[in-house]
């Protein structure tokens, strides 16, 4: 493992060390921390990733432990954009650790490098990956706005209130954040399979070759569009809305990670082990 | 050395005198100014403040002689209100030096109060405060002692969750419906019946901000007198179900046997509002709303029980950092006490001679370093002029110190050293 991912890490890990402190605490400069070093651990990792691209010439994003990276890179950007734009502090206390969950599972993985094809250095296949993670990081966090609106509206519904009762924000806002997760995941979603058929018509000579992974992406795609749907026309939100995030996301772990390991296809190797 | 000056307090409160005695006690604005001069006329009181509120009334005075000061203010007190002394004396305490400092922060961060935390005892006591640098009655030592206070209440609020909860149903109530709106802008509220309780829970939304007031009576002019007061609109009692369609807010308090609003009504009106939260504040005994109706999506209803039952957790919540506030309160009865030593003559004397002594001696230093051609007399003869320098600077300021005993009030010129000199850093 190089060192630098090492450090990539390591502050990963000690934002997530400030941001559960908060949790408890409540007190904001430890939010602030945790936010400054994720930030910080991010850049590391952009550095890291160039670094990655150059030195082998290729997208980094030919086996488990790249794609891993990844995943954790563009949640870690996507998360501190939407921390910028809604401020929703608590967030962090589900972002940093999965993002430190996916990066130490990364860092354990080998990272042994596949024959140059020149496969990935395609524009269309960069542009399908980026857009993908992008998409499903924006997802990741929809479902952790869920997760924390459930627990939130148990806390008023029981009337017990409780541990966290305090220590979220309004329903409103976890609700909105939520939302506004999702739209830009199945924009970014809707681009990446765009792009994905070009790409596949341009190496296979066509679009759609029922490929499992091909074939899970899509029964995704119509969840979130149903999930929009439901929203925009009879205003689905609240619980539903927050049920079908976490919903969603399980689909696209499966689809990320369970169609590879379980069937077969060609987007196997790229998380293969 | 001069007869020492006291800090004395005397008062009683909601602890110590029922309210009956508290309202025969109650000193108004004007009374203040008068008792205030009348104090500072007895010739064993230096300085004096006096602060009444509805659950206290408090005597805080600097003094020579702590019984005859206490007597004459319980005189003055009996006089001024027509009541026999032996009719309070029972309900005072008395407290002096640090226990009546640690007693005038405890009021002022509002770990004395009724409700603890409240917080409206600080300005009560700002207010007290200015009436008394107004007539002229306060002076070093109370000066000190308030903007102490002040700082220490300010501490205790900022710094331990003592103000954080709401301890009033109504408070609770909107409390509640931030952690659900998140903000009340725009939001309307439909007020259903009428009831202080309601009614104050209306204001306070209004006050964040809440946009249409609605006001559904049974008798249709109550409603519209209400809507008035609100500057909120009136319907009749039959148009509740039709403004539910509206509404985010439901605030209820009629004396109707049954519910007023029903799960039905509720469930069939979600998709019109696209599924907008509704929460509902039920205040009413026997209950207003149906409580089915928090079972459905989207809709939160509290009635007075689960409100009480947050109020009373609050309070809970408010002691335990309470405990907080009086160690912050300890730690400034001890800072206090430091500055309050400090004004004996001789520390004082003694840290001005060793601070001019210091400085001549630095230069000195400094000087000899530079100047090297000097020889051991000339050394010498320098040293000295630098002593007697340092003696003859001193000599006034020192007796002047010395017998300040004589002079109207020690304290001030001490308290004048002090800061001249910077001696307190």
């Amino acid at each position: 493992m190089e060192p630098i991912f090492l450090v990539v890490i390591i502050f990963y890990l000690l934002s997530t060390i400030g941001y559960l402190i908060y949790l408890f605490l409540q007190k904001d400069f430890l939010q602030k921390t945790g936010f400054y070093l994720l930030a910080t651990g991010f850049l590391c990792h952009t550095v890291e990733l160039g670094y990655q691209f150059v030195q082998s010439g290729q997208f980094p994003a030919s086996n488990l432990h790249e794609t891993l990276s990844l995943a954790g890179w563009t949640t870690a950007g996507v998360f501190l954009l939407l921390q910028y734009k809604f401020g929703l502090k608590i967030l962090g206390v589900y972002a940093a650790p999965l993002i430190t969950f996916a990066m130490l599972i990364a860092a354990r993985l080998p990272d042994v490098s596949r024959e140059t094809r020149n496969l990935l250095n395609n524009f269309w296949l960069i542009t399908h990956v980026v857009a993908i993670f992008i998409g499903e990081a924006a997802l990741a966090l929809a479902c952790g706005a869920g997760l924390l609106y459930l627990l939130q509206e148990h806390a008023i519904k029981s009337k017990h209130r409780g541990f966290f009762f305090k220590r979220l924000p309004s329903l409103e806002l976890l609700d909105h954040t939520g939302y506004a997760c999702i739209v830009t995941g199945f924009t970014m979603l809707t681009f990446g399979l765009i792009t994905g058929l070009i790409y596949a018509k341009s190496v296979w000579g066509r679009f759609w070759s029922w490929d499992p992974k091909e074939v899970w992406s899509g029964i995704t795609w119509l969840l979130y569009a149903a999930l929009l749907h439901q929203r925009l026309t009879f205003g689905w939100r609240g619980r539903r809305a927050a049920i079908m995030a976490i919903i969603g996301f399980a689909v696209i772990l499966f689809t990320f990670l369970g169609v590879n390991f379980l069937l077969k296809g060609h987007h196997g190797e790229f998380t293969r082990m | 050395m001069g007869s020492k000056w006291d800090i004395v307090l005397l008062g009683l409160n909601h602890k110590t005198a029922p309210v009956a005695l508290r309202e025969c006690l109650a000193i108004s604005k004007d009374e203040t100014s008068i008792a205030l001069k009348a104090f500072q006329e007895l010739p064993s009181v230096r300085e004096v403040m006096l602060f009444s509120t509805c659950n206290r009334v408090e005597v805080l005075m600097v003094v020579q002689d702590k019984m005859n000061s206490v007597d004459a203010v319980k005189l003055f007190l009996s006089g001024l209100k027509h009541l026999p002394v032996s009719e309070f004396e029972r309900s005072l305490y008395i407290y002096e030096g640090d226990d009546a400092v640690r007693h005038v922060f405890r009021v002022a961060a509002s770990l004395d109060s009724m409700v603890v935390g409240e917080p409206q005892i600080l300005g009560q006591i700002k207010e007290a405060y200015h009436m008394a640098t107004t007539t002229k009655t306060s002076g070093v030592l109370l000066n000190k002692l308030l903007h102490r206070t002040f700082f220490v209440a300010k501490r205790v609020r900022t710094e331990t969750g003592i103000g954080d909860n709401a301890v009033s149903i109504s408070y609770a109530a909107v409390e509640l419906g931030r952690k659900i709106f998140g903000t009340f802008e725009g939001k309307k509220v439909l007020l259903i019946g009428a009831g202080e309780m309601a009614e104050l829970a209306v204001e306070h939304l209004i006050r964040n901000r809440a946009g249409d007031i609605l006001v559904a009576n049974r008798t249709f002019e109550t409603g519209v007198d209400l809507a008035m007061k609100f500057k909120g609109q009136a319907i009749r009692f039959d148009e509740i179900e039709d403004a539910l369609k509206q509404v985010d807010i439901i605030i209820s308090s009629t004396g109707s046997p049954d519910y007023v609003v029903t799960r039905n009504h509720v469930k069939g009106i979600a998709r019109q509002r696209h599924n907008r939260p509704l929460f509902f504040i039920d205040i009413a005994v026997p209950r207003d709303i149906d409580p089915e109706i928090n079972r459905l999506s989207n809709s939160y209803v509290y009635d007075i029980d689960d409100l009480q039952g947050i109020v009373d957790e609050n309070v809970e919540d408010r002691n335990k950092e309470a405990i907080k506030g009086e160690r912050i309160v300890d730690e400034a009865v001890i800072s206090f006490r430091h500055w309050y030593e400090s004004l004996e003559v001789i520390p004082t004397i003694v840290e001005l001679r060793k601070k001019v002594e210091e400085i001549a001696k630095g230069e000195l230093e400094k000087t000899l370093h530079a100047v090297k051609h000097l020889s051991s007399d000339d050394i010498k003869a320098i040293n000295r002029m630098t002593e007697a320098m340092v003696n003859k600077i001193l000599h006034d300021p020192t007796m002047l110190l010395k017998n300040s005993g004589q002079l109207q009030d020690k304290s001030v010129y001490l308290d004048v050293t002090r800061k001249l000199f910077k001696l307190d850093e």
